[in-house]
């Protein structure tokens, strides 16, 4: 099924943040605690899915000279629209934790090149489900991240304290984390573990499929060995 | 004295790259070698200067709240009373800056590149390629919309009436753009280095340059103090 083929994709073949490497300073700046990335995770796949719709539908109208400044004009729209809910639905401690990074979404990498790649050559239904899949990918990435950033930093998980009274910001805490690294550069050094660690994985998994390759074919010592026998004797 | 403080808070203290982490795609992509580093911060300066000085005025008479906007006087004069008051009281919203700032870059971009195409053909095949990808950049987003957040805030840099915030506005855009130039730089020197030492298999490539970068925040917020030692000795 072409639907769920495409979904699948976006997830960990085509994951936008750790494959892609698309979408960087929205995974940085709004990942200081699970709900913000969630939430940011959740205004980008709207932004995406909507606007590879959208393009997807129109995609046979729009001359090939202009078509960079009419993508980044469909999605420009859909972040206005996405604002627009966030101010209005969303809690208020969140949208203001977000800032200007949801505006940022139009120049967040992963609408564009979706719409590029993606939904400028592909059918309405295709288009959504690679933008779901991206999506829930980003999504994916982006609470790994806040996760670990909120765990490590603040010692609770989706503001709900788990360790903090244990290890904290917090001046009351047994072992107070210094906010440099809980907010600032931690942030680097986190993206920079998780792209190590799935670099490591991924060395790995070729290593180990390149053992198994050695293991299955014949020896090339075998094959003229055992030829060059019976003809000395 | 109020330029001094924009310049250390832009470029050491509020680090567009490095404290807010914007920008951050050319800082990995580009930040290879020298000398396309030290092209793309100077593409960069020169697009944000160019393009906080036309946003600032174009929130300010066309989507800010009150009198001085310019659909304030075109329904008065159009003779539509009700529709003023809610100019004068909401301005023409404020979700609109998202696509109008877009627009202007677009077209910005695009008419810098033909006028220096035009006009300094040396200094066109420096900038290269990355001016038209300037376009999709974070930075030249962010730094208008942070200028209009200082104006809504009433900081301390800017002031509401509007010749001296269109100064204040140019000049922040300039600071952020020499912010990001001085952040490449340093990058490029860094990973010149790393590319002749010994660096463990997995960390090859994009993660080390994330380290790196983390410690180079670090650094950075050691200039964190100045801010309030500038306040304090200076006035």
């Amino acid at each position: 099924m072409e639907f769920l083929r495409q979904f699948r994709n976006g997830l960990f073949k085509e994951n936008a943040l750790f494959v892609l490497v698309l979408g960087l300073c929205a995974s940085l700046a709004t990942t200081t605690s699970v709900k913000n990335g969630f939430f940011m995770a959740l205004a980008t796949t709207f932004v995406i899915v909507c606007s590879n719709a959208m393009i997807s539908l129109i995609r046979y109208y729009i001359p090939n000279g202009v078509r960079i400044p009419c993508f980044i004009i469909v999605i420009a729209s859909f972040v206005m629209i996405v604002e627009l809910l966030m101010n209005a639905y969303a809690p208020q401690k969140i949208v203001q934790a977000l800032g200007i990074f949801i505006p940022l979404i139009v120049v967040n990498c992963v609408p564009l090149a979706r719409a590029e790649v993606y939904a400028a050559k592909n059918n309405l239904i295709n288009s959504i489900a690679d933008g779901l899949g991206i999506g829930a990918g980003y999504t994916m990435a982006l609470v790994l991240i806040s996760a670990i950033r909120e765990f490590l930093g603040n010692g609770s998980f989706w503001e709900i304290p788990i360790t903090t009274a244990i290890s904290s910001t917090d001046i009351n805490a047994l072992i107070k984390t210094p906010a440099v690294i809980a907010i600032g550069p931690g942030a680097f050094m986190t993206l920079g573990s998780l792209f190590a660690f799935f670099k490591w994985r991924k060395m790995r998994k070729e290593r180990k499929i390149a053992e198994a390759l050695l293991a299955a074919t014949v020896p090339w010592e075998v094959g003229p060995e055992k030829k060059a026998a019976p003809a000395t004797t | 004295m109020e330029f001094l403080s924009l310049i250390i808070g832009l470029v050491f203290v509020n680090n567009y790259v490095l404290a807010r982490f914007i920008g951050l795609c050319p800082f990995i992509g580009v930040s290879k070698k020298t000398h396309p580093a030290v092209s793309m911060g100077m593409a960069v300066t020169f697009v944000l200067t160019m393009d906080s000085f036309v946003t600032f005025p174009l929130y300010t008479y066309f989507i800010q709240p009150g009198p001085q906007n310019v659909f304030y006087s075109l329904t008065g004069t159009l003779g539509m009373p009700a529709a003023q008051e809610f100019i004068r009281a909401n301005g023409l919203g404020e979700v609109l800056t998202i696509g109008t700032f877009i627009l202007i870059i677009a077209a910005l971009v695009q008419l810098v590149e033909m006028v220096i195409r035009k006009t300094s053909k040396p200094l066109y095949d420096t900038l290269g390629i990355y001016l038209p990808l300037i376009t999709t950049n974070c930075i030249v987003l962010a730094v208008p919309l942070n200028n209009i957040a200082q104006v809504k805030a009433g900081g301390d840099w800017f002031t509401k009436s509007f010749p001296e915030g269109l100064l204040w506005a140019t000049v922040s855009g300039f600071v952020a753009g020499m912010g990001f130039l001085l952040v490449m730089l340093l990058m490029s020197g860094v990973r010149e280095r790393l590319a002749v030492v010994k660096v463990p298999k997995p960390f090859q490539g994009v993660p080390i340059v994330f380290i790196s970068a983390s410690l180079m925040a670090l650094a950075f917020f050691g200039f964190a103090g100045m801010m309030g030692g500038l306040k304090a000795n200076f006035g």
